[in-house]
């Protein structure tokens, strides 16, 4: 078994907000991430898959492909967006970094041929990031 | 549904590796350089991987901002722009970055919000150490 890790980047604006809440209560519990303007960031994405070695190729998968369905099923949908308000996962749940990770995943998942998806890791920015491995 | 939320946190110490079960000549043998009497120092760097599931309805593990304001106090503000060997949780251990390692762990044990998966500190951008409390962790999650 060996794992494989693909970066892509991409550059979104967002903002939080629980439309359940009061404006008040937005702000009590996401702060400066609550402003209705938004705000943005450069995330990088990294997706790491698991398989076997094909013995003929040498490749768990075909990066390239790899980096066509990247391109296809995520970059192209969020890279230069509003998350909010462009991006149909994010009308009904808050596009935090948890959230983009779990959205990221149901995108790709299954659609990896000969590879099983392993993780998803989003930066946000270098210090913040987060992991999501599936229904666990 | 569960994900893991990791957050890494900068601050600059002090330390001077040094036993007092060893004499001066075995302090010197086992620890080298690091054993300079007037100590030396580091920018570390310390990654907190917490765990839980995301709230439905913010969308989050647990609150970045709680986190922060915990760490602040209870991280930054104890150890940055210290002499760890000056610290109580070193008066009795060596400052080596595995033990600073299992003290954050203690020390993040203690914010509930989320579960506690792993501490990582890095000592230089080629010294890593990771410590997960007593568990072993799940394959590849490090």
């Amino acid at each position: 078994m060996i794992f494989l890790t693909r970066k892509a980047e991409f550059s979104s604006a967002h903002f939080y907000w629980n439309d359940a809440w009061s404006p008040e209560e937005n702000q009590r519990v996401f702060g400066k991430c609550a402003n209705r303007n938004g705000h943005g960031h450069n995330y990088t994405l990294e997706v790491t898959v698991s398989g076997e070695v094909d013995p003929v190729s040498g490749f768990v998968v075909d990066l390239k492909e790899l980096k066509d369905i990247l391109e296809r099923e995520v970059v192209s949908v969020y890279d230069h967006r509003h998350l909010n308000l462009e991006v149909p996962e994010f009308k009904t749940t808050v596009p935090t970094t948890e959230n983009i990770a779990i959205a990221i995943w149901q995108r790709l998942n299954n659609k990896i041929p000969h590879a099983k998806l392993y993780r998803i890791r989003v930066y946000e920015m270098p210090d913040l990031f987060a992991d999501y491995y599936g229904e666990q | 549904m569960k994900a893991h939320l990791s957050r890494r946190y900068h601050f600059s110490a002090s330390h001077r590796l040094h036993t007092e079960s060893y004499d001066a000549a075995q302090n010197a043998a086992v620890f080298g350089k690091c054993n300079n009497p007037h100590g030396h120092g580091h920018n570390y760097t310390v990654q907190i991987t917490l765990s839980g599931q995301v709230d439905p309805a913010t969308g989050m593990v647990c609150n970045l901002a709680e986190l922060d304001a915990f760490a602040q106090t209870n991280l930054l503000a104890r150890f940055d722009h210290t002499n760890l060997n000056t610290l109580n949780c070193f008066r009795d251990t060596v400052s080596t970055t595995e033990n600073l390692s299992i003290e954050i762990h203690r020390i993040f044990q203690r914010f509930t919000a989320a579960h506690l998966e792993r501490v990582h500190v890095e000592e230089t951008s080629n010294n890593s150490f990771d410590y997960s409390g007593n568990s072993t962790p799940a394959p590849g999650t490090i």
